[in-house]
């Protein structure tokens, strides 16, 4: 279905039901991204409430709901903010709206749909953590999020929301619309603040580890996700306690998840965390209802591009990390992407391999060199070109970016055990090790179609021509 | 036309004056620059270099790290359809070549009209409605080579002018910080204390 500007709106009722809604409570309204819906709905309320705490119980409340992270690393927001050093200033806040990770579709729909959430969010955090700035970090591809965004902004500067004394009060911040142009590797947290310096977007050597040390202009900065800010103004009107009575106790609230590929019914869905199984997820009537055309499930990626793949043995894993990292994989970002029974499997692993290829920026060996030769050898083997040796030669350029034992799922039929997330690395960041994680998951749980490529191919022997 | 019009030079201040250092504003100017002339020119860099105090070279480095800057030519509508897993999976293979054989140029080509740029894309974050592509970063879902064909038309007979400005215009409402509602940009050496509502008691 279509709606303005082209944007695919999700069928009527798909925003309905009785299960938790934290983050897409205002989406089955067609206006959701205005002020004068968001006003109508508890807009703004959480703000209000926390402005009348001291910054530091806010910051104690959201420390104790246990906000994971939902940008990929799951680490607690409240915990984070902790770690940027007391007298130092000044800290800023730089929001990562960059979402481009294969499969990862959520931050862009908080954006374009409740911008005034967003910003809501950032404010509450800035509040508890004692942040001068926030800069809104858009990815550059997006313009109607841009648009929803500026427009949100305007009408909160002009109503008191940003700005000079925050519905009155002495709190004032104003956040700044950014956007980038174009390069997935700027994600990167680090990256992330060399481009807003007006950087290459490179990511910067660790340590230090985390940007709340030393971040944009060598200030204290904390880098969260849009989803992550997205949850604060509800915890902040309904309390910790009401956040983490929904889901488990690790893995506490509610998350959007992008299912995508060959399911009955794509969509984002809002998650219970920690509970919901893949299998809810892939074959429940509320969420996918199965996969496309009655066909059989092969293997789904459970977490992004970047995670190691499951295939129907891993189905029964709930949203939980301390589950998912021992079976071999990750939650990342928040995006399954689904195989049925038809899918070219190696194929499949190049359309990501290339990715993670095409976006290295360069700076480590491993990953620029590395990268280009998995997408190479992987092309060649897909087309029908390669050799048995090609295979061996995978693994081992995979090595040179990842050391020692990869993680992958276990398989009945195989005969495997998991090897669990994570694994080491010669690279700074995620990018070449990512490149390697698809034609890993994909040789090591279904080599024999990888074989068959390799063998269909007509064999020209090459001698040496005499002189 | 090719430094930035005065026009765009009143809005560079007004972005610049948004953050603690100039140089932040980069990437936002040579968005300006590409929205005011299709494409990025090198005297474009040059005088942002001057507004934003670094040098050409500098700012060379930084937007040629960015595949959306076009330092030539592109057409009027660059086309940018999705290539990557779950678009893939979706059949994104066959409407990339169904778009080259459309529009008769390969994948990075422009039409001797000067109206189509093609590229294949990498996930535009709407995975869910694959395959999608995007005209000048305007989402179409869900596309089908009949829905591609039709899409082409519309732009030719420029029945979509109102929805999808030319190449280079991104998002087409910018920020604004009414006069004496900001609390301004400071250089970080310049701040010398936490904000001053940061002190233990509630604001409110
Ligand atoms: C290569 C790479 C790309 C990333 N891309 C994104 C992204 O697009 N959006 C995002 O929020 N986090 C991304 N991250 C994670 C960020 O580095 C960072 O951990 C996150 O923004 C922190 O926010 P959170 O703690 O709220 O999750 C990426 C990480 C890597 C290594
Ligand atoms: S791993 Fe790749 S993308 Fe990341 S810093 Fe190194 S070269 Fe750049
Ligand atoms: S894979 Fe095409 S939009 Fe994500």
């Amino acid at each position: 279905m279509s709606g303005p500007s082209g944007t695919w709106q999700h069928a009527p009722g798909f925003w309905e039901g009785d299960r938790p809604r934290i983050v897409t409570s205002r989406f089955a309204h067609a206006d959701s991204h205005t002020l004068e819906r968001f006003l109508a709905t508890d807009g703004y309320a959480g703000l209000r409430r926390a402005l009348a705490m001291p910054a530091a119980e806010v910051h104690g409340e959201v420390r104790t709901a246990t906000v994971l992270g939902r940008g990929g690393a799951g680490f607690p927001a409240g915990t984070k903010w902790g770690l940027a050093p007391e007298g130092v200033w000044p800290k800023y806040m730089v929001v990562n709206g960059d979402e481009s990770e294969p499969g990862t579709y959520k931050d862009r729909l908080l954006m374009e749909r409740d911008p005034h959430q967003l910003i809501e969010g950032c404010l509450i955090a800035c509040y508890a953590a004692g942040l001068s700035q926030c800069f809104l970090y858009v990815r550059g591809e997006m313009a109607l999020a841009q648009e929803r965004i500026a427009t949100a902004l305007n009408e909160a500067y002009a109503a008191g929301y940003v700005g000079r004394n925050i519905l009155g009060s002495r709190f004032s911040l104003d956040i700044v619309l950014h956007w980038g142009a174009g390069a997935y590797v700027v994600g990167e947290e680090t990256a992330l603040i060399e481009s807003l310096e007006g950087n290459r977007g490179m990511p910067r050597l660790k340590p230090p580890y985390f940007p709340a040390a030393i971040g944009l202009y060598g200030q204290p900065t904390i880098v969260n996700n849009v989803e992550t800010l997205a949850n604060l103004p509800w915890i902040m009107r309904n309390g910790a306690s009401a956040y983490t009575a929904i889901g488990t106790a690790t893995s506490p609230g509610t998350r959007m998840v992008a299912v995508s590929g060959h399911v009955a019914r794509p969509g984002v869905y809002e998650i219970v965390n920690g509970t919901t199984t893949f299998r809810d997820l892939i074959y429940g009537d509320e969420f996918c209802r199965g996969i496309r055309d009655g066909n059989t499930l092969k293997a789904f990626v459970p977490g992004g591009g970047s995670a190691p793949w499951f295939t129907p043995d891993q189905l029964d894993l709930p949203f939980e990390a301390s589950r998912v990292g021992p079976a071999g994989s990750m939650l990342g970002s928040g995006a399954v992407m689904v195989m049925d029974h038809t899918t070219d499997i190696p194929r499949a692993a190049l359309t990501l391999t290339r990715f993670y290829a095409h976006e290295s920026c360069g700076k480590c060996t491993p990953c620029r060199e590395g990268g280009t030769w998995l997408e190479r050898i992987l092309s060649r083997v897909v087309d029908g070109r390669g050799t048995m040796e090609d295979l061996d030669q995978l693994m081992e350029v995979g090595q040179s970016i990842c050391p020692g034992d990869f993680p992958h799922a276990s398989s009945s039929d195989l005969g495997l055990a998991a090897v669990p997330f994570p694994y080491k690395m010669t690279t700074i960041c995620f990018v070449g090790p990512s490149a390697f994680v698809p034609v890993h998951s994909a040789l090591t749980l279904f080599r024999s179609e990888f074989e068959e490529r390799v063998s269909r191919r007509t064999r020209i022997p090459v001698r040496a021509v005499a002189p | 036309m090719a430094r930035l019009n005065d026009d765009n030079v009143r809005l560079a201040i007004e972005t610049i004056a948004r953050y603690p250092r100039p140089r932040s504003a980069m990437i936002p100017l040579l968005h300006l620059a590409q929205e005011q002339d299709g494409h990025v020119t090198n005297e474009a860099m040059a005088h942002i270099a001057d507004l934003v105090g670094a040098t050409p070279a500098e700012v060379w480095g930084t937007a040629s790290f960015y595949e959306m800057f076009k330092f030539e030519a592109v057409g009027k509508y660059v086309v940018n359809i999705c290539g990557t897993m779950s678009c893939a999976l979706m059949g994104a293979d066959e409407l990339i070549h169904h778009a080259e054989e459309r529009l008769g140029v390969h994948v990075g080509g422009t039409t001797p009209d000067g109206l189509f740029t093609l590229e294949r894309a990498e996930c535009q974050a709407a995975c869910t409605e694959a395959p999608c592509l995007q005209v000048n970063y305007r989402y179409r879902f869900r596309v089908s080579t009949e829905s591609f064909d039709s899409l082409v038309d519309d732009l030719r007979a420029g029945r979509l002018d109102g929805e999808i400005p030319a190449h280079g215009t991104l998002a087409t409402v910018r920020q604004q910080i009414p006069a004496g509602r900001g609390v301004g940009a400071v250089a970080p050496e310049s701040v010398v204390s936490n904000p001053d509502w940061f002190d233990g008691k509630a604001a409110l």
